[in-house]
């Protein structure tokens, strides 16, 4: 039995390698890429022959990519408090409220959630340009906080669901106004659900390039992802591939941190023991 | 501590649905007080009123003299144990008990020696530093009843406490639950579904059916005097047994043999201008084996053929078929069967289970004598599910 549970095990241990491997893979050749000298870019090695930060130091060097790292940090963390807070209230409502309209309102989000980004571009581009948002961060905001609503109301309204409501009564009648109730017992309780809901919010901020690429044309509303495709190599004989690569892994960073520091909240479960089951 | 009176208390849903009708109850200090009927007849619903989690759509509540409908729950001084018991799932036992009176704005230490004492009683010292999650169902059943004893409120509201505990669970959690109303004399409404529990608990029990009171009263009165066909079948284990009679002069002609009818019983009767068709109600504890029973004990003495018998060592259950039962059933009756799960088992025939001393010889398939005690007898008009026989009908 012993020896079967251990071929088990390796099976498993086995399949993870191999998945990780297979995920990873992408990232490495991005990042050994960045730490090429220009000289041995195209040497077809998987790990550089000699180890340089030219490329960092040169993406740093000019304003294009640190101008486009504050808007995209700015943007993105803006578009995500909005999309969470208003997602929150929206859901909350959704869950446990009876009110006409409900079924319209759930609707109107999946819709829009359905709805294909690329066909709102050119009418965008037209409003934006008529209520003179264009190449603006509120032009960026607004469209990201569109499409992110549907995407928090649904997340989070699947979460309020698995809140037991007997603990919104049994706070109420311990005394509680609904505002501490839902203060004290329902937002800790829904603070899994919220950063779950928040990652997933700026990580699509934060990776969009159609909306950044169309509805920007200067640096004062560029994110990094838009910025990237303006690179330019020193001469225009030379491909900007190893300032590309710098700038990915760059921009992965943050989204690494901000997994990194919510993941403990991420823990799902943390409601069981509420009621019996 | 606190009265807490119900005059009129209706409720109807937005949907027009009328889920309690009408409640008058007055709950006397100190007092423990069951509400009891099979699902969807508005015990919960008049307990989240009392609550103040349901808008009272007509009548007055007050506690303690106050007139509370239009209160919060939070400004009611009430505490209530819920069916899932509620526990806040990222609180510790400690957390959990003290969090009214955190919200009370009692001082640290004040509610810490409250807590400290409530786990005393309820035996939970050792767990006060844990989270809910790690408790078993009954030490989470004993934090939400520490939840509400650690406020020393005005009175206790319980839905369902015990219900989602195991039978022995549920039985040794009773006992405690009695003695630990006894000892702190807090005003309590508890709600149930369980007859058992409503007899075993509470000093009196309101049956309720679609919304209705159908009788207020001591556990035995309930149970001697029941005022119709839904309180005479809910209360009482096993239920009680209801056969058709008809009515021919001075006597019933039903399957257990001709019941001479009592002087008073007559005249109530003729008062009620009651059909010649009638419903005997007949508990199963008005029957033993002739063998067994004093020969100059009044009664009757019939024959029937006993499908099943059931020895549980104290006693002896036995089973037999009416089998031209006439379904006159009214909608209490079926209410009943369905409460029972009866209407799921698709007997055929009408089944009449009777109670025996564990001496008896009767036997499975076999034909037997039966006795039963004709002066213990229920009768019931069909239309109305009225007891005729009630002391109030008697003219008693």
């Amino acid at each position: 039995m012993a020896g079967a549970g251990e071929r088990h095990l390796t099976g498993w241990a086995l399949t993870n390698t191999v998945v990780i491997a297979y995920a990873l893979f992408p990232v490495w050749w991005i990042a050994a890429l960045s730490f090429k000298d220009p000289s041995t870019l195209t040497d077809g090695n998987f790990v550089p022959e000699k180890w340089t930060l030219e490329n960092y130091r040169g993406i740093f060097e000019t304003s294009e990519f640190t101008r486009a790292l504050i808007n995209s940090i700015g943007i993105a963390l803006i578009a995500t408090v909005i999309a969470v807070v208003l997602g929150t209230m929206a859901a909350y409502a959704v869950a446990r409220l009876r009110f006409p309209g409900k079924k319209v309102l759930i609707g109107m989000s999946l819709l829009i959630a359905m709805f294909p980004p690329i066909s709102l571009v050119s009418p965008l581009f037209n409003i934006e340009r008529i209520l003179g948002i264009f190449d603006t961060w509120p032009g960026l905001i607004i469209p990201y906080m569109t499409f992110s609503l549907p995407l928090a109301i649904y997340t989070l309204s699947a979460f309020f669901r698995e809140i037991p409501w007997d603990l919104e009564k049994a706070a109420k009648v311990d005394g509680a106004t609904p505002a501490q109730a839902f203060r004290l017992v329902i937002a800790p309780l829904a603070a899994p659900g919220v950063f779950t809901t928040a990652i997933l919010v700026f990580i699509f901020c934060w990776n969009d390039f159609l909306f950044a690429i169309s509805l920007t044309s200067t640096t004062r509303a560029r994110t990094v992802p838009a910025a990237i495709a303006f690179f330019t190599g020193s001469s225009q004989f030379q491909q900007p591939t190893g300032s590309i690569a710098a700038a990915a892994v760059v921009i992965t960073i943050p989204i690494i941190v901000f997994v990194l520091l919510f993941q403990r909240r991420i823990v799902a479960g943390l409601t069981s023991g509420a009621v019996k089951g | 501590m606190a009265e807490i009176v119900l005059e009129g208390i209706t409720k109807r849903f937005p949907d027009g649905a009328l889920a309690v009708r009408d409640v008058d109850l007055t709950v006397g200090d100190g007092e423990f007080v069951i509400l009891v009927g099979p699902s969807g007849c508005g015990k919960s619903t008049t307990l989240n009123m009392i609550a103040g989690l349901e808008d009272i759509t007509d009548g007055t509540l007050r506690i303690d003299d106050q007139v509370v409908n239009d209160k919060a729950p939070k400004d009611r001084d009430i505490a209530m144990v819920f069916q899932s018991y509620a526990l806040y799932p990222h609180m510790t036992v400690r957390e959990n008990m003290g969090f009214a009176l955190r919200l009370a704005k009692v001082d640290k230490t004040t509610i810490r020696s409250k807590v400290e004492e409530a786990a005393r009683i309820l035996d939970l010292t050792v767990h006060l530093d844990r989270k809910p999650a790690n408790l078993s169902g009954g030490q989470r059943q004993r934090v939400a009843m520490g939840r509400a004893i650690v406020r020393d409120p005005k009175a206790f509201l319980m839905d369902e406490p015990l219900s989602n505990l195991d039978a022995k669970l549920r039985v040794q959690m009773r006992t405690q639950i009695s003695r630990l109303q006894q000892r702190l004399g807090t005003t309590t409404v508890y709600v149930t579904h369980d007859q058992t529990e409503a007899m075993t608990l509470g000093d009196r029990v309101v049956v309720m059916r679609s919304g209705v009171v159908q009788q207020v009263g001591t556990p035995q009165y309930l149970y001697d005097e029941p005022r119709n066909l839904f309180v005479a079948g809910f209360i009482g284990s096993p239920a009680m047994n209801f056969l058709h009679a008809t009515l021919e002069e001075n006597t019933l002609r039903t399957i257990v043999g001709d019941i001479p009818l009592a002087a008073d019983v007559r005249q109530s009767l003729e008062r009620q201008n009651a059909p010649r068709d009638l419903i005997v109600g007949l508990r199963p504890e008005a029957f033993e084996d002739p063998a067994l029973v004093d020969p100059g004990r009044p009664g009757n003495t019939f024959s029937t053929t006993v499908d099943v018998v059931e020895s549980l060592g104290s006693d002896v259950y036995a089973y037999f078929t009416e089998e031209d039962w006439q379904p006159t059933a009214t909608s209490e009756l079926e209410e009943l069967a369905a409460d029972s799960g009866l209407s799921e088992t698709g007997a055929s025939g009408h089944q009449v289970v009777v109670r025996l001393n564990t001496a008896t010889r009767i036997r499975e398939g076999s034909r037997a004598e039966l006795w039963v005690d004709t002066s213990r007898i229920h009768v019931f008009d069909p239309r109305t599910g009225v007891n005729l026989t009630h002391h109030e009908n008697r003219g008693g």
